[in-house]
């Protein structure tokens, strides 16, 4: 909704953001063609989810962390327990590790083709959602709902449930998934990847408006491959790079008054976590195939335009369905499901790569495995001021497009992040000094 | 909490630029066809992931779209139409002052009102504030609990409106999700099963988990809905469809104490995604007194 104010401002306002995870809203006020302020509101309430973690078990963060989010449950599942094998110094299985992998490429296949496809490509197709878009694209939709059904296919068989899976605990899983299980998954799987590269290509054509800054990116990296559900270290664009464990030493949390989120800086300064920045700092590990169709879509190495996100997350969607076959390809029968963790006095950090980002936790449990304190940071916190300086760049360098062109630019803008808010509020920083 | 009231229809014109009206298309084209039913998806304290299942139901969410008209449901769509709605299903709990006014506001312009999920039906999992400070819990978490307005307690729907049924689980089943909508359009009851989790591991033929194995099961207390997952995966129930119709607690704690668990684990067992739901809360309240069997 635009408002013109007496003094000749104009304030664009978005009460209730659309097709994004959980409740936001934004702000932007403007005054004599200049923007006076930008702000990304988030009103979900808070859940306080670091408050009661606080004496549960250490075996209990996969299944109650899972439910900050039902987009991205396996985020938090694999960050925890991470964290808590870190803690109790336990390694588990190359097996185990694959299984997990595989998991979480069935959350990424799930969120990314509900993104691209549900929330996000409505804007460039010129659609309120995407059931007006089946109308005109039916082809498109059907294939979408075909990606999206194979990610939750996969996290049905690996995880027990799409939403909230159960099949996951620190130390593993409660039961493997047999070879034949798994290869039921495969004719679905090669679909999709065929499906996905075409989709990569449909994306690219189209039309995205021009903007760039010089972000600072940042992401997990691994010696060996893309990282998603775990890496060995923490990299950025500014050439900054340290082990996963130090990351509390960078990325300080803050309040501020207009947001139930906290917000984040990396070393003083605001950065940007998700797609964009993972694809940046780790094209080099893409596979070849996913790098040429990259390429042919006419992404470059790296890529700054964050309208062109869609196009990096199809990407993604056609990595993650490759990584899957190749990791069904790899399994055999017999492997143990988990191994055993003994709880033992201490502090950790697990983080993986949610669908929109890192996503770190950190841990500090007694020598009886209870919760002392408990610090989760979801990706979309961490991005908040790189998505408010998105939105001020937007409104002023389309300023002079009609109220109703420019404010649905700037939505566009905040859903090229695919914010998921319900995560973001939640926060905790215990080194903040209150007076 | 920065004016969530906006979030209501009767305030919500972000989508008032002609493109709300694109829904009704369909009618205004086909006069005689009978008008379809308008549905809108609320939020309030929660994680998306009911509202997610009903995206979820890949095979039928285009003949879904088809049945009724999706009204408000910000999560799938920007097109705004204004209610009153026939159908309006809830997710999440209430925690904050402007969220009781606004579930009466939505239940004021909605003809059948239904809660889907844990958190819409017995407060979720931050329910567990329900036994904490929350002033405390607030200043743990936020540098600047003063920025917050929230409630001490996280209740479900039906604790401050009358609601028409309740669709158990964290997350719902999404094939009990259709099944709700199905009985709404053929204007009959859903057939949604009352037993408990036991009946459906029977069914698959499951071996019991806490007799074969000794692991801990809310199994025997919970309702029926999930398929008996867990237990299929080799772990106990945890109780995420919440107490079954008529439950024996009593009894289960004195299994869990015969498992050999401790006091505070019991309590925690029954402290989880159904902590508020009453019949876990008392059984939760009893054990942390130390008076169960």
């Amino acid at each position: 909704m635009t408002h013109q104010l007496k003094d000749g401002g104009q304030v664009l306002n978005v009460g209730m953001l659309a097709r994004v995870e959980g409740e936001g809203g934004m702000h932007i006020e403007i005054k004599d063609r200049k923007v006076v302020s930008v702000k990304l509101n988030i009103f979900e309430p808070p859940r306080f989810y670091e408050g009661f973690l606080r004496g549960r078990k250490y075996t209990e963060p996969p299944d109650i962390t899972a439910r900050i989010c039902g987009i991205c449950p396996v985020a938090y599942q694999s960050a925890s327990t991470e964290a808590m094998e870190t803690i109790c110094g336990v390694t588990t299985t190359a097996e185990i590790q694959l299984m997990r992998r595989l998991l979480y490429c069935g959350e990424w296949i799930e969120s990314h083709s509900l993104h691209i496809f549900m929330l996000h490509a409505p804007d460039f197709l010129g659609y309120d959602s995407v059931l007006e878009m089946a109308k005109d694209h039916a082809d498109v939709v059907n294939m979408a709902l075909r990606l999206k059904k194979a990610g939750n296919d996969v996290m049905e068989l690996v995880g027990g449930r799409a939403i909230h899976p159960v099949n996951v605990k620190v130390g593993g899983f409660y039961r493997m998934p047999t070879l034949t299980e798994l290869e039921g998954l495969k004719p679905d799987l090669e679909r999709g990847l065929e499906d996905a590269l075409a989709a990569v290509q449909l994306v690219s054509t189209f039309d995205f408006p021009e903007m760039e800054q010089d972000y600072n990116y940042v992401s997990l990296r691994h010696p060996d491959w893309y990282p998603l559900e775990r890496g060995t270290e923490i990299v950025a664009t500014s050439g900054v790079r340290f082990p996963v464990a130090q990351v509390g030493e960078h990325i300080k949390e803050f309040h501020v008054e207009h947001s139930n989120a906290l917000h984040a800086s990396f070393d003083g300064e605001k950065y940007f976590v998700g797609p964009l920045a993972r694809y940046s700092l780790n094209f080099d590990q893409l596979s070849p195939r996913c790098q040429e169709a990259a390429l042919k879509a006419g992404l470059g190495e790296t890529c700054r335009n964050p309208f062109k996100s869609i196009i990096v997350r199809t990407v993604e969607l056609a990595y993650a369905f490759e990584e899957a076959l190749r990791i069904i390809d790899l399994w055999t029968d017999g492997h143990a499901p988990s191994v055993p963790v003994a709880p033992r006095a201490g502090e950790g950090i697990g983080a993986s790569e949610a669908p929109r980002g890192t996503i770190w936790h950190r841990y500090k449990i007694d020598a009886d495995g209870v919760i002392l304190d408990a610090q989760i940071v979801p990706p979309t916190s961490q991005n908040q001021a790189s998505i408010e300086a998105d939105l001020r760049l937007a409104a002023e360098q389309w300023v002079d497009l009609d109220d109703h062109t420019l404010s649905h630019r700037c939505e566009t803008a905040i859903r090229n992040y695919d914010p998921c808010i319900s995560c973001a509020t939640h926060f905790l920083d215990l080194r903040i000094k209150r007076s | 909490m920065t004016d969530p009231g906006t979030t209501t229809p009767a305030h919500t014109h972000e989508g008032a630029d002609g493109s709300h009206t694109h829904g009704d298309a369909d009618a205004s084209q086909a006069p005689t066809a009978p008008a379809r039913p308008k549905l809108a998806v609320w939020k309030f304290a929660s994680c998306d992931g009911c509202q997610l299942s009903l995206l979820n139901c890949e095979d039928e969410l285009l003949s879904i779209a088809g049945a009724v008209h999706i009204a408000y449901f910000p999560e799938a769509t920007r097109a705004v139409v204004e209610g009153p709605y026939e159908l309006s299903l809830v997710e999440g709990s209430i925690t904050t002052p402007e969220d009781v006014k606004r579930i009466h506001e939505i239940r004021a312009q909605s003809g059948t009102l239904v809660t889907i999920g844990a958190c819409a039906t017995a407060g979720g999992i931050q329910a567990l504030r329900n036994w904490a400070d929350v002033d405390e819990y607030r200043s743990i978490v936020y540098a600047h609990p003063e920025y917050l307005s929230t409630l001490d307690t996280s209740t479900g729907i039906a604790s401050h409106v009358d609601v028409d049924y309740e669709l158990r689980g964290c997350p719902v089943d999404k094939s009990q999700l259709v099944e709700v909508l199905a009985a709404f359009l053929g204007g009959r009851k859903p057939r949604i099963p009352t037993y408990s989790v036991c009946v459906e591991c029977k069914l698959k033929g499951n071996v019991c988990v806490p007799i074969a194995s000794g692991q801990p099961c809310l199994g025997p207390v919970t309702q029926a809905g999930c398929g008996a997952l867990c237990p299929s995966y080799g772990r106990g129930c945890y109780g995420c469809f919440g107490p079954q119709d008529s439950t024996n607690t009593d009894s289960l704690t004195h299994q869990l104490r015969k498992l050999g668990m401790r006091w505070d684990d019991i309590v925690r067992v029954y402290r989880t995604f159904n902590a508020g739901a009453p019949e876990f809360e008392a059984a939760s309240n009893k054990v942390a007194a130390g008076g169960a069997s």
